[in-house]
C-alpha cells in the first residue's frame, strides 16, 4: 500500500527556497533514511509534512495514505496519522508529561469517534511504555520535557510514538546528542512500533542509527532535492566518503543502484 | 508565512445575561441626600450614618488616583446610580423561601447553590458544603447555612445585618484596616457601601465550611460598592471565597469594594477570589471598572493571611490585595493570576508592609496577557527598621500571547531593616509556535493547547485555591482566552 508520494515539491522559508523539486515515494511497512549535510533540507521537509505554519509550500504536492495533505492543519494531519519526533523537543513548563499525553491520546481517539482510556488504563499503559524506555516513571508527573537530558527528550519523542501509533513516524535527527545506550534504546523503540501496516522516515546525519534500525532504501538529500537513492550500503558508502564525492560524481558513478520507487 | 496562528478573536462571556426583577434604583447623581437616603434604607445608628458622611466630605475634596498604568475617560460620578435593589427584598434579607424566584433562578444559572441540601440520613458527603451570601446590585439576598455556622459561634451574614446584631464587633473593626480616606475609591466606598458580607470567627473555631460570597451586578448605570469584613479571633480559622459576575453591557459599570480583613494572635484567614466581572467585548466596549481596595492586618503574633486571586474579568482591573504584618512572625501571602485579553487593562499587585519582626511574606504573581490588553504587576514589599528578620519572596512571572499585548512590572521595594531579605525574581515568555506546533503536532487542537500551557504557568497559584474553585479556574482560563489564538 502506497504511504507517502511527494512529487515536485518546492518549500519557502521566509522568501528563501529551502526545498527545490523534492520527489519521494514510501509504501506502508518500509523504512526509508534520508541523509545529507547540514542545510540540505532535512528538517524542512519533516516541518513540512507535519504541516509547520512557517514553511510555504509554492509547488508539488503531498499525498498521504491516498488524501492530500495540502490545507490540512497540523492536528488534522497529526489525527491522519503523521507523526513527527522533533530534533528539539521544547519545554512546557507546568503542564505535566501525563496531562500531555492524555490530551494528546483523548485528541487522537476523538478524533475516531473511539472514546478515551480511563485514567487507570491510560496510566498504566503509559507507565509500561516509560519503562520500556527506561524512563523513571516520576517523569511523568514533571512538566512537558522540563529540565530533561536531551536522551530524556529524545526517548519521550519515542514514548509519544509508541503511544499514539501514528501511520507514518518522521524522526528528525532523533539520533542526534544520544549517547550508545540512548540510542540503542531509541532504536528498539522504533523497531518495536514498526510494523507492516506503517511507515518510517528517518532524518539523519550518520549512519550509526542505520546499523539498529535497517533501512530499506536510502536517499541523499542536497541543495533541497534528492541526489541519490540506494539501499543501505548507501548509507555505508556515505559514512565513509563524505557527501562531497556525491556531487562531483553523482552523474556517471552511482555508489548503489537506484531505488524504483525513486524520481531524481 | 502563513497567518500567525496567534490571532485573537472574540471571547464568549456565559455570565452576560440580565435577570428582569423590578428594581427600586436612586436616580443618578451623588450628594450628602444620597448618603444619608442609603443610610436610612439600611436604618442604620447615627455613628454610621455620620461615618458615612465624613467619608463623603473627605471623598468630595479627593481626585482620582492616576499613577495605575490604565487608559480611560474620566468617569462622571454624577451618571452613575449609587442604590438598586430588587422590591421584592423591600425590608431585608428573608428566608430562602421568600426570595423572588427568579433570583434564585439566577444564581441557578450561574451555578451558586443556594439551597441548602440536607444530607441524607447516613450519607455523608466527601466534599465539605460551601455556605453562601449572595448579593444582587445592592443588597444581600439570602445568606445559606446561618444556622449551622452558628452552632459553632460563627457570624456569618450581610453586614447591613451585622450592623444591627453585633453593633460592637463592626464598630470596632470597621474602617480598621482600610481607614475611611484611604484613598479615592475606598472614600467613596465609605461613603456609599451597600451590602456585602461580614464574618467573625471566635476564638479558637475552626470554621466548619468554605464561606463565599457571590457578587452579582444586575441593573444598567449602577455602581456595586460592596463591603466585605472579615475577623479571625485568636487561635481562629476561615476560609473565604469570593466571585463576581455582571451582565454584558455596552456601557462602562463601576464596581469600588473595599475588603478589610483582621487576623489576632494565632489566626489564618484564606481569602480566595475569582473575578470574572464582564470584560467587554472583543472591541473593547463595555465591562467593569474594578476599583477595589483590599487589606489584610496580621493584628496577632503569629497570624496569617493569604490572598489568592484569579483574575479573568473586568475592562479595567485596579486592585492590590496587601497585608499590614504587625503581629510577630505573621505571615502574608499573596498568589495571583491575571488574565487579560482583546482590550482589556490590569493594574494589580500587592503591598506588603513588615512592621512585626521575623515576619514573612511571599508574593507569586501570574499576568498573562493576551490580544490587545496590557497588563501590568505593581508590587510594594517595606519593612521598617523595627521588622528584624523579616523575608519576602517574590516571583513576577508573565506570559505573553501573540504580539499585540503588553506586560509590566513594577516592583517597589523600600528596605529599612539591617537585617531583612527581600527577594524577588522576575521572567517573561511568550506561548511560543514552537510549544504550540509541540502540541499540535500530538493532534491538540491549538485552543487547547494554549489554555494548556496557561494552566501549566499558572499551576504555582492554581494550587492555593480550594479544590472545587481550582477546576473552576482553569475553565475560566479556557472560556477567557477563548479566541486568543486563531
Amino acid at each position: 500500500m502506497r504511504l507517502l508520494d511527494i512529487d515536485d515539491l518546492h518549500v519557502r522559508v521566509d522568501d528563501k527556497p529551502i526545498l527545490n523539486g523534492l520527489s519521494l515515494s514510501m509504501n506502508a511497512g518500509e523504512v526509508h533514511a534520508i541523509m545529507g549535510p547540514n542545510g540540505s533540507g532535512k528538517s524542512t521537509l519533516a516541518n513540512v509534512l507535519a504541516g509547520h505554519p512557517g514553511y510555504e509550500i509554492i509547488g508539488g504536492s503531498i499525498r498521504f495514505a491516498g488524501a492530500d495533505l495540502d490545507g490540512l492543519a497540523p492536528e488534522e494531519r497529526a489525527h491522519a496519522g503523521v507523526f513527527m519526533a522533533f530534533q528539539h523537543p521544547v519545554e512546557i513548563p507546568g503542564v505535566t508529561n501525563m496531562e500531555f499525553l492524555k490530551a494528546a491520546n483523548d485528541s487522537r481517539l476523538a478524533a475516531r469517534n473511539l472514546e478515551p482510556l480511563s485514567a487507570l488504563e491510560f496510566m498504566k499503559k503509559v507507565r509500561n511504555l516509560a519503562q520500556s524506555l527506561d524512563l523513571d516513571s516520576e517523569f511523568l508527573k514533571r512538566g512537558v520535557n522540563e529540565g530533561f537530558s536531551g536522551g530524556e527528550r529524545k526517548r519521550n519523542e519515542i514514548l509519544q510514538l509508541l503511544l499514539l501509533e501514528p501511520k507514518l513516524a518522521v524522526l528528525d535527527e532523533t539520533d542526534s546528542g544520544l549517547d550508545i545506550d540512548a540510542l540503542r534504546t531509541v532504536a528498539d523503540g522504533v523497531n518495536r512500533f514498526h510494523a507492516d501496516g506503517n511507515g518510517v522516515l528517518l532524518i539523519t546525519h550518520y549512519q550509526r542509527l542505520l546499523n539498529h534500525v535497517v533501512p530499506d532504501h536510502v536517499h541523499v538529500l542536497a541543495d533541497g532535492r534528492i541526489v541519490e537513492s540506494g539501499d543501505g550500503s548507501l548509507a555505508h558508502a556515505l559514512e565513509e566518503r563524505g557527501y562531497a564525492w556525491l556531487r562531483e560524481d553523482r552523474e556517471d558513478t552511482p555508489p548503489a543502484r537506484r531505488s524504483s520507487g525513486m524520481r531524481n | 508565512m502563513s497567518e500567525s496562528p496567534l490571532d485573537i478573536i472574540g471571547q464568549e462571556y456565559s455570565a452576560g445575561f440580565v435577570t428582569d426583577v423590578e428594581s427600586e434604583t436612586l436616580p443618578p447623581g451623588l450628594d450628602e441626600s444620597v448618603v444619608r437616603f442609603i443610610s436610612e434604607k439600611k436604618r442604620e445608628p447615627g455613628w454610621l450614618t455620620d461615618w458615612r458622611l465624613s467619608a463623603f466630605a473627605g471623598w468630595a475634596r479627593m481626585t482620582p488616583p492616576e499613577w495605575a498604568h490604565v487608559n480611560f475617560p474620566p468617569i462622571d460620578f454624577d451618571a452613575i446610580s449609587y442604590y438598586s435593589a430588587p422590591k421584592s427584598l423591600e425590608g431585608g434579607p428573608q428566608s430562602l423561601d421568600e426570595v423572588d424566584p427568579e433570583l434564585l433562578r439566577t444564581y441557578e444559572k450561574l451555578g451558586i447553590p443556594l439551597h441548602e441540601q440536607e444530607m441524607l440520613a447516613g450519607v455523608s458527603r466527601a466534599e465539605p458544603r460551601v455556605a453562601v451570601d449572595a448579593v444582587f446590585d445592592s443588597v444581600s439576598i439570602a445568606t445559606t447555612f446561618k444556622d449551622k455556622l452558628r452552632e459553632a459561634g460563627v457570624i456569618f451574614c450581610p453586614i447591613s445585618e451585622a450592623v444591627h446584631t453585633h453593633p460592637e464587633l463592626v464598630k470596632r473593626y470597621l474602617g480598621s484596616v482600610v481607614p475611611r480616606g484611604d484613598n479615592f475609591y475606598a472614600a467613596l466606598n465609605s461613603a456609599v457601601f451597600s451590602d456585602g458580607s461580614f464574618v467573625y470567627v471566635p476564638k479558637g473555631v475552626r470554621c466548619p465550611m468554605e464561606l463565599s460570597t457571590y457578587f452579582r451586578i444586575n441593573e444598567q448605570n449602577t455602581g456595586q460598592f460592596e463591603r466585605t469584613l472579615i475577623v479571625a479571633d485568636e487561635g481562629a480559622y476561615v476560609s473565604y471565597l469570593e466571585g463576581c459576575t455582571a451582565p454584558m453591557r455596552d456601557d462602562n459599570q463601576l464596581h469600588a469594594a473595599v475588603v478589610e480583613l483582621v487576623a489576632l494572635d494565632d489566626a489564618e484567614i484564606k481569602y480566595s477570589t475569582v473575578q470574572n466581572w464582564y470584560p467587554g467585548d472583543a472591541d473593547g466596549k463595555g465591562g467593569i471598572y474594578n476599583f477595589v481596595t483590599k487589606r489584610g492586618a496580621c493584628r496577632g503574633a503569629h497570624s496569617k493571611i493569604s490572598w489568592t486571586q484569579v483574575e479573568t474579568g473586568s475592562a479595567i482591573t485596579w486592585k492590590y490585595p496587601s497585608v499590614v504584618l504587625r503581629g510577630d512572625h505573621s505571615v502574608g501571602e499573596f498568589y495571583s493570576v491575571a488574565l487579560t485579553n482583546n482590550f482589556q487593562q490590569a493594574d494589580t499587585g500587592t503591598k506588603m508592609i513588615h512592621l512585626g519582626r521575623g515576619t514573612k511574606s511571599t508574593i507569586i504573581s501570574k499576568g498573562i496577557s493576551a490580544g490587545r490588553s496590557q497588563n501590568s504587576y505593581r508590587g510594594l514589599v517595606r519593612t521598617s527598621p523595627a521588622a528584624g528578620d523579616a523575608r519576602n519572596y517574590t516571583q513576577c512571572d508573565s506570559l505573553l500571547i501573540g504580539e499585540r499585548c503588553g506586560a509590566h512590572t513594577f516592583p517597589y521595594i523600600e528596605n529599612k531593616s539591617a537585617s531583612a531579605v527581600v527577594e524577588h525574581e522576575a521572567t517573561t515568555s511568550k506561548v511560543s509556535e514552537d510549544q504550540l506546533f509541540l502540541c499540535r503536532q500530538r493532534g491538540i487542537d491549538p485552543e487547547k493547547a494554549v489554555s494548556m500551557i496557561v494552566n501549566g504557568f499558572c499551576k504555582d497559584v492554581f494550587r492555593q485555591l480550594p479544590m472545587e474553585f481550582a477546576v473552576e479556574a482553569g475553565k475560566l482560563l479556557e472560556v477567557s482566552l477563548e479566541g486568543a489564538v486563531g
